[in-house]
């Protein structure tokens, strides 16, 4: 793995850029293209990226495997949880109006958003907990071998 | 108009070029990786579309991730596919004449692309054009759509996706070292034992080693025709 300078100078580079996108897609889902998903993929293959030019053992220093098992299940309670909110509040199941009565508006802005950050960080989780285990499975490959 | 459809005939034949070629190669590295190309160009095709959203997942969940997911996938297995018998073609290739049939007979009854009158382009989908401005306050319709009016759905989605991760994490394990397993990718045997994540572990004496140096192990399954096209490229 140490000869290829160039691409882990490149990806060095591209990583952090990589990661930034993902939440600008993340957060700007409700002006332009993209969403919870989209981001949480990108972010998820910046990570992927890392874990194929520096190793798989340095991914998981990054990003340990217990995180990712707490943000899959974090993610899909966030969604849930969401819900049980508007429930507790009055109105039904994922109806964001009541969160703020006063500008039903808002209240949608702020179900988005929350909603959002619970699939971004379902879907980042389970990709990087599959990548992962498949990638766990498997010695490293000297270059050759490809 | 005429550019945009050259371009999208050209964006299907390159499809139909990509198809052939993973319907008629045998090395697997080089099918994964046509099926990120695959997916690449129907990302293309889709933003010629203007289903920029549909895009952005394409390119970012076909070409991406799951191009890596299968390799990862493919690393454990062999590196060829073994030829099918004729014999066991037939059956196939006669379901999937049938299929292509019955859809080029409904061809005739979908509407055109971008028809005002077609079933999409009427009823509730209007009725969240004509609102999202007024009852959520922002632009872009598809994450109102997704996020708001069809709540239900997005999490049903996301109940999906955490099922689909928990599977593999049941199966496999989240370091890969979930039961007893052995695998024999290339002719070179691994197994619970050797895997990276059980380096730490006591090693058995029979279990082999991480092979450090694949060259020198004489069992590898793979042809020496394949071996130079896969690493031809980095000579």
């Amino acid at each position: 793995m140490t000869p290829h300078v160039i691409l882990r100078v490149v990806s060095k580079l591209l990583i952090p850029l990589i990661a930034m996108f993902a939440f600008y897609v993340q957060f700007h889902g409700d002006y332009g293209p993209g969403g919870g998903f989209q981001a949480g993929v990108i972010l998820a293959a910046a990570v992927i990226l890392y874990a194929l030019i520096f190793g798989l053992d340095e991914a998981k220093k990054a990003i340990p495997p217990s995180w990712v098992r707490i943000g899959m299940t974090l993610g899909v309670l966030l969604y849930g949880g969401t819900g049980v909110v508007t429930w507790l509040l009055g109105s039904e199941f994922l109806s964001y109006g009541v969160l703020t009565p006063d500008h039903p508006s808002h209240g949608q802005h702020y179900g988005i958003l929350a909603v959002e950050l619970g699939v971004l960080l379902a879907v980042a989780s389970v990709m990087l907990a599959i990548f992962y285990a498949f990638g766990s499975r498997q010695p490293e490959l000297s270059d050759e071998d490809w | 108009m005429v550019p945009t459809i050259l371009l999208d005939v050209g964006l299907m034949a390159m499809l139909v070029v990509v198809a052939f070629a993973i319907v008629r190669l045998k090395s697997l590295f080089a099918i994964v990786m046509l099926q990120g190309v695959y997916s690449l160009v129907s990302a293309a095709w889709f933003v010629s579309l203007d289903a920029v959203d549909v895009a952005f997942t394409e390119a970012a969940v076909g070409a991406g991730v799951s191009t890596v997911l299968m390799l990862a996938a493919m690393l454990l297995a062999d590196r060829e596919s073994r030829p099918v018998p004729i014999s066991r073609q037939i059956g196939p290739l006669i379901i999937v004449m049938v299929a292509g049939f019955a859809m080029f007979a409904a061809i005739g009854d979908m509407p055109a692309f971008g028809d005002p009158h077609s079933p999409a382009n009427q009823y509730v989908g209007m009725n969240y054009i004509d609102q999202t401005a007024e009852e959520i306050h922002i632009p872009n319709v598809v994450t109102a759509v997704l996020a708001s009016y069809r709540g239900y759905d997005t999490f049903g989605e996301a109940v999906v996706i955490f099922a689909a991760g928990l599977g593999v994490l049941l199966l496999l394990g989240l370091n890969g070292n979930a039961g007893k397993w052995r695998a024999q990718p290339n002719g070179i045997r691994i197994s619970s034992a050797s895997a990276p994540a059980a380096r730490k572990r006591p090693m058995p004496e029979d279990a082999p080693k991480p092979p450090s140096k694949p060259k020198s192990t004489p069992k590898r399954k793979s042809s020496p025709k394949t071996t130079r096209k896969s690493t031809g490229g980095k000579s």
